[in-house]
């Protein structure tokens, strides 16, 4: 997006070319770079995945050996999560978070170029272990021992990509909350930021929280592999369930850490289409911070049948379904936001609507898993696969894919092309449905997940899948197009961009000066655009 | 400012890295749980040689033992009990029997670790000879028979009508103790 160079009248010097995005501590470009990782991240992934379904289109094993299938569930989920959907909220965060809160940049810009360009390094050093001898990772993201034990070459060097990783994502989360707890404008209060600031905040303090003791976890690995310390080995007294108890209370805030964000895009949408100031703000706060609370006492319902006492079951299944409360009003808000709103349905929105439906459908099927004596029947089939795929696609991308549209007039000066981003909407919507509502079908039937071939009966829906996914791989590459073209050129975009549009990060120009804001603004008095007081100030005004 | 922003990220540092350490301190926690429940049934009294205990016998229960063998991935020996399950009475104490052959034609050491299920038997399955306090080493070919003397505290929890004990055979004949034998033996 070298669009950010427009605006040539910033006075320090600063190198052009490569150079200029390698040495960047430009919040600008930074949070460019990410997002565009992340988009060069996502056509990988997503190849990965069609390799899966092309396999599954029919029972038998057609194209690839096992051993490889194997290795690419387990790349694809590494590389989706830690390199599509982390990276580009952490993109967002650096590009939106500074405009925001009023501050000129980040508050700590030398880390942040690091903890950028370590992620590129970590990514190629993982993608490189599938030609190594004894292929990729092939256990799962989960990495559970004893089986991730035998991976062969590749073993050290997928743990060491995963510190990478975890080391990028730690600073990149240190940097956010010193950002917002020293850099905001004057007047802007805590309970002033917009939700979007508040959900990364949180994400932020859950990735602080959790990443190193993934971290920890993969190093026991390491030791056990390689210095024959016995963590997980029980011939020497370790045991293999402590590494599911270990991964999983990293795994579960994991899982808010890739939705959470989303929850702020969200937010930040829903208000401008419907013309409405967001429902109840202080309650999505509280909602927001309660789940990241619950986050952490709830790891184990991904262990139900490992064999835990009646009392821990029971614990881990209401703590999890106390979730769906906090959770539940956020989308009763949205709803109540949109009710009666003067709404309009640009693709921005067309997304945020989606999400929210379909979002609410994985939360259901999670509620369904989180039903431990159900679950015994549910776990490691492809009613799972459906259950995440419906929280992570039309609810993560679907919302990273929103914010792009959102705020991309801003970022470029242009506007992008409506019809287009329609298309890219119903396509992906229609095929997204079609991709993941089966899995949960053949899911209840029994079919196992993490397998290249099965039995004859699941065979028509795993067909429909496969049709699903490769109609919902090909409308991104619309986005890609979409996306390259707006940064080219297009409508010029007002400051503004959108006529319900609120916060200060419309205040700037289209495409926001080098340098945002150099002179604080001043957010003091009766600003707020969440309650209904700023609502009736913008009526009359407009 | 910037003294604020260094002043933030030195913190949130000192956090990551105490988080890092409380990875490392959920292991001895989570022995201590399994130890106090019995979870993973690898208690002490499972693992550990235990004094011989005075029990009053209950003879008007009776409990079924039942004697699971399994091998390690790679594990090349034979392992089963002498017999698959047994009758026994609360606080009086039992001896059997497990063989092993080596069918390899190197000699090898293995561990055997035990498990007791259900959890809520493990801290009343008191065991005072068993082969897996320690390791065997066995030469090519050979056949070792392996006692085990064990008793069952009466105040097994009522519900509780069959116990089994299982064991799994581990080859350990790599790791670091156990190089050197093997160097021994070639
Ligand atoms: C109402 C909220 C939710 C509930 C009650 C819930 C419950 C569950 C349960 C019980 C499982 C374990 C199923 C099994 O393995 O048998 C699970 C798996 C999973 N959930 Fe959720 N979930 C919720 C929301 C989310 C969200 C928001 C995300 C991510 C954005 C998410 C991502 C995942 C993932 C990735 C897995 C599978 C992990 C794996 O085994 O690979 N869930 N969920
Ligand atoms: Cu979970």
């Amino acid at each position: 997006m070298s669009t950010t160079t427009a605006d040539e009248h910033h006075d320090d010097h600063h190198p052009s070319g490569i150079m200029r995005w390698i040495t960047t501590t430009n919040h600008k470009d930074i949070g460019t770079l990410y997002l565009w990782f992340s988009f060069i991240m996502f056509f990988i992934g997503g190849f990965m995945a069609l390799i899966i379904r092309t396999e599954l289109f029919e029972p038998g094993m057609q194209f690839v050996d096992p051993q490889f299938f194997n290795s690419m569930t387990t790349m694809h989920a590494i590389v989706m999560i830690f390199g599509v959907v982390m990276p580009a909220f952490t993109g967002l965060a650096n590009w939106l978070i500074p405009l925001m809160i009023g501050a000129t940049d980040m508050a700590l810009p030398r880390m942040n170029n690091w903890s950028f360009w370590i992620l590129p390094f970590a990514f190629a050093m993982m993608l490189s272990t599938l030609f190594m001898d004894g292929g990729g990772p092939a256990g799962g993201w989960t990495l559970y021992p004893p089986l991730v034990l035998q991976t062969g070459d590749a073993f050290p060097f997928v743990i060491f990509a995963i510190h990478f990783m975890g080391m990028s994502s730690i600073m990149g989360a240190i940097n956010v909350v010193a950002t917002i707890l020293n850099m905001r404008a004057p007047g802007m209060t805590l309970m002033k930021m917009p939700l979007f600031v508040w959900t990364w905040l949180i994400t932020a303090y859950l990735l602080i929280a959790v990443m190193p003791v993934l971290a920890g976890g993969v190093t026991m690995l390491l030791t056990d592999k390689f210095f024959e310390t016995s963590f997980f080995n029980a011939a020497g007294g370790g045991d293999p369930v402590l590494f599911q108890h270990i991964f999983w209370f990293f795994g579960h805030p994991e899982v808010y850490i890739l939705i959470l964000p989303s929850f702020g895009v969200i937010s930040s949408i829903i208000p401008t289409f419907a013309r409405k100031p967001l429902f109840g703000y202080s309650s999505m706060v509280y909602a927001t911070a309660s789940i990241a609370f619950l986050s952490f006492i709830v790891w184990a319902h991904h262990m139900f049948t490992v064999g835990m006492p009646l009392a821990g079951e029971l614990f881990f299944m209401l703590a999890t379904m106390l979730i769906a409360v906090p959770t539940g009003v956020k989308v009763f808000n949205w709803v109540c936001t949109m009710w009666r709103g003067a709404m309009t349905f640009e693709t921005p929105m067309l997304f945020a609507i989606a999400f929210i439906i379909l979002f609410t459908i994985g939360g259901f099927s999670g509620l369904m898993l989180a039903i431990t004596p159900a679950d015994f029947q549910y776990h490691d089939t492809y009613f799972v696969v459906a259950h995440f795929h419906y929280v992570l696609v039309p609810g993560s991308i679907f919302a990273i894919i929103a914010a792009v549209y959102y705020w991309l007039p801003k970022w470029t000066g242009h506007m992008y092309s409506e019809f287009w981003g329609k298309t890219h909407f119903w396509l992906s919507t229609i095929f997204v449905n079609i991709t993941f509502f089966p899995m949960h079908f053949v899911g209840l039937a029994g079919m196992p997940r993490r397998i290249p071939d099965y039995a004859l009966q699941f065979s028509d829906y795993n067909q429909i899948a496969t049709i699903g996914a490769f109609g919902f791989g090909f409308a991104q590459i619309i986005f890609l197009g979409l996306v390259i073209a707006t940064i080219r050129g297009g409508v010029k975009a007002t400051d503004r961009v959108w006529e319900g549009a609120e916060g200060l990060e419309w205040t700037l120009s289209s495409p926001p000066p080098y340098h945002s804001f150099t002179t604080p603004p001043n957010v003091k008095g009766e600003w707020n655009w969440f309650t209904h007081q700023h609502y009736e100030t913008v009526k009359t005004r407009s | 400012m910037i003294n604020a922003n260094r002043k933030s990220a030195s913190k949130l540092f000192v956090v990551a890295i105490a988080m890092f350490g409380f990875g490392y301190a959920l292991v001895p926690l989570y022995d201590l749980l399994c130890d106090i429940t019995g979870l993973n049934g690898k208690s002490d009294t499972v693992t550990q040689q235990q004094q011989p205990v005075d029990f009053t016998v209950d003879e008007s229960r009776t409990i079924t033992v039942e004697f699971v063998t399994n091998l390690n991935q790679g594990m090349a020996w034979d392992f089963k009990p002498e017999i698959a399950k047994m009758q026994v009475h609360p606080g009086k104490a039992y001896q059997t029997s497990f063989f092993v052959n080596n069918k390899t034609m190197r000699s090898m050491v293995g561990q055997a670790v035990p498990s007791v299920a259900p959890y809520a038997a493990a801290n009343h399955f008191i065991k005072t000879e068993c082969f897996c306090f320690t390791d065997q080493l066995l030469e090519a070919g050979e056949t070792m028979e392996m006692p085990v003397v064990f008793l069952i505290n009466p105040a097994l929890p009522e519900h509780v009508k069959t116990v089994t004990l299982s064991y799994t055979y581990f080859d350990v004949s790599n790791t670091a103790d156990n190089k050197m034998i093997n160097l021994k033996t070639i």
